[in-house]
């Protein structure tokens, strides 16, 4: 037995690829899980004892923005890697719309090499369906493949063009990989700053009209229908987009989504005070939006709870809502949020909650992981479900502050994060 | 100014002895920033208004000038283009003996590479004590009044809010009719464009009139009913019973985006004519917040006729803008 071995004892280990949820220990050796029992002998290997913890799969967010390449003083894959392990994520999967874009075999690699120098969490890259994103020419998806790429998307727009979406669909079906699309149809969204609705009719900004993301989703599920491709909903945020995925997968269709937790949290009438941390891609949408997001993510039609973190530099957000760029930070603040408007309020149990946050959103991607089963990645996260304390962005790791939950108080917290049978973040005992 | 039936002032007290009715302790104004009609109540509104009538007097004086701000400072931070706006305010604060330093800049302080914030702040160095602002981004006013301690006036922020124009407007109602609660209110052309419509559907819907917006459907979302304005298509239908109707500009890339088919399929259908008028009541007030598109929005025949407040509403902005200047200033507490 290696001296680097870990052994988790005594905590409410959750895992549910397996079935299980039982108090018992835990045994992390050579990067993978050895051992599940409800008692393993100590062997000198290094004991954390989580009496009063859950000991679950590393959490695994697909939606994250680590602006490296082009805007490293926003965020750099280093620092988001940090925010990361912070928030108990142990993966993590970068959209490409940086600058340059994350569109060929090299910057893929790119991303692989900084991830592995910040030796911190796991970073998929996620490659560009167009050169540039430019929604014109497809990228050269089957050599990004190659290299690693875990999906595909323009996200921070949607692809617009019907004929170039068909043949993405029908091209990515090589490689078994999704298309991650940001539904949102720009001939009737162009221009807006918040929810088309009553909010934005009421302070006079441009509105970005909900039938947006509902358009551009019916459009793609009969491309779907047709191509047999693989397709993701990127951050879901309307009751009507909501449904149209419902139906879909009642239909047996090859379709999944994702949502965040401000689409969870909040809505348009937080932009009142025109406060830009409220603004955001897909904009706070309705109360009823809301709810059904909710719904959708209780029942199973939203598979995957991702935090879509988008830095952004104090300089940028702190203009005039109408410039401001769109985006808030999600990793360190994820967790605690999603505790708050799903398991307090009974929506999901613990074991429910954790196959939303790690077990779906791994195998959307198909990443291997998301699981404790013996010779599994020893990828685990410790949590204090009865922590409190208080969101203060200025401690976050992410070198962004664009949280709009910036001093909520909230209640459990990730208290260690290993990755790959390596510690990579503790609590620091005493943090608030 | 023939149009004006109103051209005596009865309020003959001069100042201060009308300032001193101001300190009543039942209406104790304490807004330090005037940032849109939408919050203010309806005491709010009528404290403004009379002191707005105090102030008329001085621009019938041969000196027309008060020592009310003397020693303050007044900036005008215009983002956008503006002349009239710029001018009424200037004078307003001209007329108080305050100082006016001007700012102009490009529609956005990002092209100019200084940023909203450190434009304020740079200018609230120098020592001032108001801004009127002007900006073509929705909401830019209430951020500034988080970066400065200074009063923050807005001038028309985006499409959301122009509040002097809407006191300006309801002021005018009020003196033409003696009052607003009960008053059929119509309000014509872009409205989900338009800041001026908004602040002055907040004023008038606190002041108990009843307010229906009419328009292309592309340009009166139904949504504003929620808020509780009426909406209408038919502009003959809604004058008929009404004591009031606004005419609002419309802008030239209104045209050109095709939200309607033509200019002349717009002046068929919301133009207001003599013809149009014949239906209305005799007293119809007519106004327009300016500058006219003449032959759109009205013919020069209604612009010019004797319904027609217009060149009224423009004297009555200085008043306005008086007292606005005058009750922030008070509040601020500084001396």
């Amino acid at each position: 037995m290696a001296d680097t071995d870990i052994l988790i004892r005594g905590g409410r280990i959750i895992d549910p690829a397996n079935g299980v949820d039982r108090t018992g220990d835990l045994l992390l050796s050579d990067g993978k899980v050895a051992c599940v029992d409800t008692r393993v002998a100590e062997t000198g290997a290094r004991v954390i004892e989580a009496a009063g913890l859950i000991v679950c799969p590393g959490l695994i967010d697909i939606h994250v923005h680590f602006r490296e390449p082009g805007d490293e003083n926003e965020e750099t894959i280093a620092t988001g890697s940090e925010a990361a392990v912070a928030g108990g994520f142990t993966s993590v999967a970068c959209m490409p719309n940086t600058n340059p874009a994350l569109d060929d075999e090299a910057s893929i690699e790119f991303v692989y090499r900084h991830a592995s120098r910040a030796n911190l969490c796991n970073v998929y890259p996620i490659g560009a369906v167009t050169k540039g994103r430019q929604g014109k020419e497809l990228a050269e998806m089957g050599q990004m493949d190659r290299a690693g790429a875990v999906g595909f998307s323009d996200d921070g727009c949607g692809i617009a063009c019907t004929g170039l979406m068909y043949r993405a669909l029908q091209y990515v079906r090589m490689f078994d990989k999704p298309i991650m699309q940001h539904a949102e149809d720009p001939d009737v969204t162009s221009g807006g700053v918040m929810n088309g609705g009553q909010t934005a009719l009421r302070l006079g900004l441009p509105g970005i009209n909900p039938i947006g993301e509902e358009l551009m989703i019916q459009r793609d599920l009969t491309l779907v229908k047709e191509t047999g491709a693989r397709y993701h909903v990127c951050h879901i945020s309307t009751a009507a987009a909501v449904e149209l995925v419902r139906q879909a997968k009642a239909a047996g269709m090859p379709v999944t989504a994702e949502v965040a937790p401000h689409h969870l949290l909040l809505t348009e009438d937080n932009c009142a005070t025109f406060d830009t941390n409220f603004k955001m891609s897909p904009p706070l949408r309705t109360s009823a939006d809301v709810e059904a997001c909710l719904a959708g993510l209780a029942e199973g039609t939203i598979d995957c709870l991702a935090t879509d973190h988008a830095p952004h530099g104090v300089q940028e957000k702190e203009l005039e809502f109408l410039s401001a760029p769109f985006g808030i930070i999600g990793l360190e603040s994820a967790l605690p949020l999603y505790l708050k408007v799903l398991l307090t309020t009974g929506l999901l149990d613990w074991p429910s909650l954790i196959d939303r946050m790690a077990v779906r959103p791994a195998r959307v991607l198909r990443l291997g992981k998301g699981t404790l089963s013996v010779g599994a990645d020893a990828d685990v996260t410790l949590i204090d479900p009865d922590i409190e304390w208080t969101i203060d962005a200025r401690g976050f790791k992410s070198k962004s502050r664009n949280c709009p939950f910036d001093g909520w108080k909230v209640r459990g917290r990730a208290v260690t994060t290993i990755v790959g049978g390596q510690i990579k973040y503790q609590l620091e005992p005493g943090a608030d | 100014m023939k149009t004006t039936r109103n051209t005596k002032t009865t309020k003959s007290s001069p100042l201060p002895a009308a300032h001193t009715d101001l300190g009543k302790p039942e209406v104790v104004w304490t807004r330090r920033h005037l940032l849109g009609l939408e919050e203010l109540s309806g005491e709010e509104l009528e404290h403004i208004f009379r002191t707005a009538e105090s102030f008329q007097e001085i621009s019938t004086r041969s000196i027309k000038k008060v020592p009310a701000l003397r020693g303050r400072v007044v900036v005008n931070l215009f983002f956008e283009d503006s002349t009239r706006t710029r001018m009424s305010f200037t004078l307003a604060a001209q007329r108080l003996s305050a100082d006016v330093l001007d700012f102009s800049a490009g529609k956005s302080s990002v092209t100019k590479g200084e940023t909203l914030r450190d434009t304020v702040r740079n200018i609230e160095a120098m020592g001032v004590d108001t801004f009127i602002i002007r900006h073509s981004a929705a909401g830019a006013p209430h951020y500034i009044t988080r970066c400065t301690d200074c009063n923050v006036i807005n001038a028309g922020d985006g499409q959301h809010e122009h509040p002097t124009q809407g006191l300006i407007d309801i002021f005018t109602i009020r003196e033409r009719k003696g009052r607003i609660a009960g008053l059929k209110v119509v309000i014509v052309g872009d409205i989900a464009h338009s800041r001026v419509a908004r602040s002055n559907f907040w004023g008038l819907k606190r002041l108990g009139a009843e307010v229906t917006l009419v328009g292309p459907t592309t340009l009166v979302p139904r949504a504003f009913e929620k808020m509780g304005a009426k909406t209408s298509y038919d502009l003959d239908a809604a004058l008929k019973d009404a004591d009031v109707v606004n005419m609002l500009r419309i802008q030239h890339e209104r045209i050109s985006s095709q939200v309607f088919p033509s200019r002349e399929e717009y002046v068929r259908l919301f133009g207001l004519t003599q013809e149009r008028l014949r239906g209305t009541k005799p007293d119809l007030l007519i106004m327009h917040p300016g500058p006219i598109n003449r032959g759109v929005e009205l013919s020069s025949e209604v612009a010019d006729g004797p319904n027609s407040s217009i060149l009224r509403q423009v004297s009555n902005g200085l008043a306005i803008r008086m007292a606005v200047l005058f009750l922030l200033n008070q509040a601020s507490g500084k001396n």
